[in-house]
């Protein structure tokens, strides 16, 4: 299996790499309300990303949209070279992609063997079930357990751990600490850099940069659904300042 | 004991058992009704005309294509689960995102213009549909003469139930099914088809009346009206049951064709009222009914 992954693994942020996902002047609507305003980012393979901002500015609407689960959207999202601003969500998930929701979404009524066994392969390569265990050895231990009997933690480490198994390449988290103890945040943060190596690309939603800085190789900045500025990991020591005021924290 | 309560052991057994087929096809009809109000979001009104079809699908390839009983078994629902599916991708897919009442009205007005169809082809009368050769006659069980059909039709709905059960509640397909029931954006997210999976469903929901109704062609006559006459009861069945439990439909559909025919013996002037007289006060004590969640 760690054959496997390793075989998989990209150099680490090459800068000549194309980029894995490309995103360009990307709008979204809500029904009416117009949320997105041209966004323009892009990852390349193996690198971990974050979108940075406050409640509102449009990071959870940008991965659903790259997802496709906001039907309105317009401009261009090429994952690997190909076009999917157009595609449903299920075809898009065909590609290689993967989300983890904010709200985590274990399913009530299923088990936590059948939550974590329910997203289908969508290429060969996924991780076995037997490293997932390893990551998350909580979830082996509750299997039989309804999904939502978990804790909050535990929901996280199992809505993290199902889209593992299914070979998507890029994986899009959306505030996967959000409510965690201290201590489940650093199992998190862990377990993300572990995927970075083993060669995940990585879009991470955050509000929290301290625990973004620990895993991230780049970060930007939304705000009012567009991208207002970009900072390298290296750079984010000394522009805490800017940083604090963008978050408002 | 007959004698203290005054009444035979024959009539006691008999509606029993006219309870308990009643309570079979009420299974299958509500458990059709569950999934399909899971996963769709929509009461369907028109299942009564559809278990009509079934059994008129049956009727007619009988007369016309000299196909008998066994055979319409499989062919009724397949035809009436792609008529089914085509009433799915035209009309019901535009409705999931509005309220309940658009897919109710929209589902009753199709059980009128189908049953109306149906009664201006062939009246309003029944027709006959014999019970199949290997099937007639019955056994003496020494407290009451068992007519063999009677205890088919009992122990086919009962299996088709529980497999039905067993697929949803214990396989991956079923899991999927429960997944999509809860969260369909998601599970389409994860690179499921569910628009596929909602026709299928719906599909699925249709064949299982349409193959109840071809258990009951023998037993009621074919008749265009025979699903109306059945289906208020089944959603009295549903709304006590829970809407959407799987499990809760069939115990619910057959205790209480029981209770109904209990009722008969017991105090005969309630027998038609006693499943709304249950579900009004299970709606007082337990509004998402006795096996449902509450949303």
């Amino acid at each position: 299996m760690r054959d496997n992954l390793a075989r998989d693994a990209r150099p680490a942020a090459a800068p000549a790499a194309a980029p894995m996902l490309e995103v360009k002047d990307l709008h979204a609507w809500y029904g009416e309300s117009h949320i997105l305003h041209g966004m323009n980012f892009d990852i390349r393979p193996g690198e971990v990303v974050t979108l940075l901002g406050r409640n509102g500015a449009g990071k959870t609407t940008t991965l659903k949209s790259i997802m496709g689960i906001v039907a309105k959207r317009t401009g261009s999202i090429l994952f690997e070279g190909a076009e999917t601003a157009g595609l449903a969500s299920n075809r898009i998930a065909r590609l290689g992609l993967a989300f983890c929701p904010e709200e985590r979404g274990i399913f009530a009524s299923l088990d936590v063997r059948e939550n974590l066994l329910l997203p289908p392969q969508v290429r060969p390569g996924g991780m076995s079930v037997e490293t997932i265990f390893e990551l998350f050895p909580n979830l082996k231990e509750r299997l039989a357990s309804q999904g939502t009997k978990l804790s909050g933690g535990e929901q996280q480490m199992l809505a993290i751990g199902r889209i593992l198994r299914t070979g998507a390449r890029l994986l899009l988290l959306d505030e996967p600490t959000e409510g965690l103890a201290p201590v489940i945040i650093q199992q998190i943060g862990a377990t993300l850099r572990r995927l970075k190596a083993e060669g995940f690309t990585i879009l991470l939603v955050e509000q929290n940069f301290r625990f973004a800085a620990t895993v991230a190789d780049r970060h930007y900045v939304v705000e009012r659904g567009k991208v207002v500025d970009h900072f390298q990991a290296s750079e984010i020591e000394k522009s805490v300042d800017k940083l604090r005021n963008y978050l408002g924290v | 004991m007959f004698e203290l309560l005054g009444i035979s052991p024959q009539a006691l057994f008999g509606q029993l058992l006219i309870g308990l087929i009643n309570g079979a096809f009420y299974a299958m009809l509500s458990l059709g009704l569950a999934v399909i109000f899971g996963l769709l979001n929509i009461i369907n009104f028109c299942h009564g005309a559809l278990y009509m079809m079934g059994a008129f699908v049956a009727y007619l390839a009988l007369q016309h294509l000299g196909l008998g009983y066994w055979p319409s078994l499989i062919v009724a629902p397949v035809v009436v689960g792609a008529f089914g599916m085509m009433l799915e991708r035209t009309m019901l897919r535009h409705l999931y995102k509005l309220d309940h009442i658009y897919g109710l009205l929209l589902t009753f007005g199709l059980a009128l213009v189908i049953e109306g169809v149906f009664r201006n082809e062939f009246g309003a009368s029944g027709l006959p549909y014999g019970i199949p050769p290997t099937l007639s006659g019955g056994q003496n069980l020494g407290f009451m003469f068992l007519p063999n059909y009677r205890a088919w039709v009992i122990v086919a709905s009962l299996g088709v139930c529980l497999a039905t059960w067993y697929v949803i509640e214990r396989t991956k397909l079923g899991a999927y099914l429960r997944a999509a029931t809860e969260n369909p954006t998601l599970v389409q997210a994860f690179g499921i088809n569910v628009p596929r999976m909602i026709t299928l469903t719906y599909g699925l929901g249709v064949a299982l009346a349409a193959l109840a109704g071809v258990l009951a062609a023998p037993i009621y006559q074919v008749s265009p009206l025979m699903g109306s006459n059945l289906i208020i009861v089944v959603f009295a069945v549903v709304v006590i049951g829970g809407m959407g439990s799987i499990l809760g439909s069939i115990v619910t559909g057959f205790t209480l064709g029981v209770v109904e025919g209990l009722t008969k013996v017991f105090y005969p002037e309630a027998s038609s009222t006693v499943i709304f007289i249950i579900m009004a006060i299970v709606l007082l004590i337990r509004p998402t009914g006795l096996f449902g969640r509450a949303h």
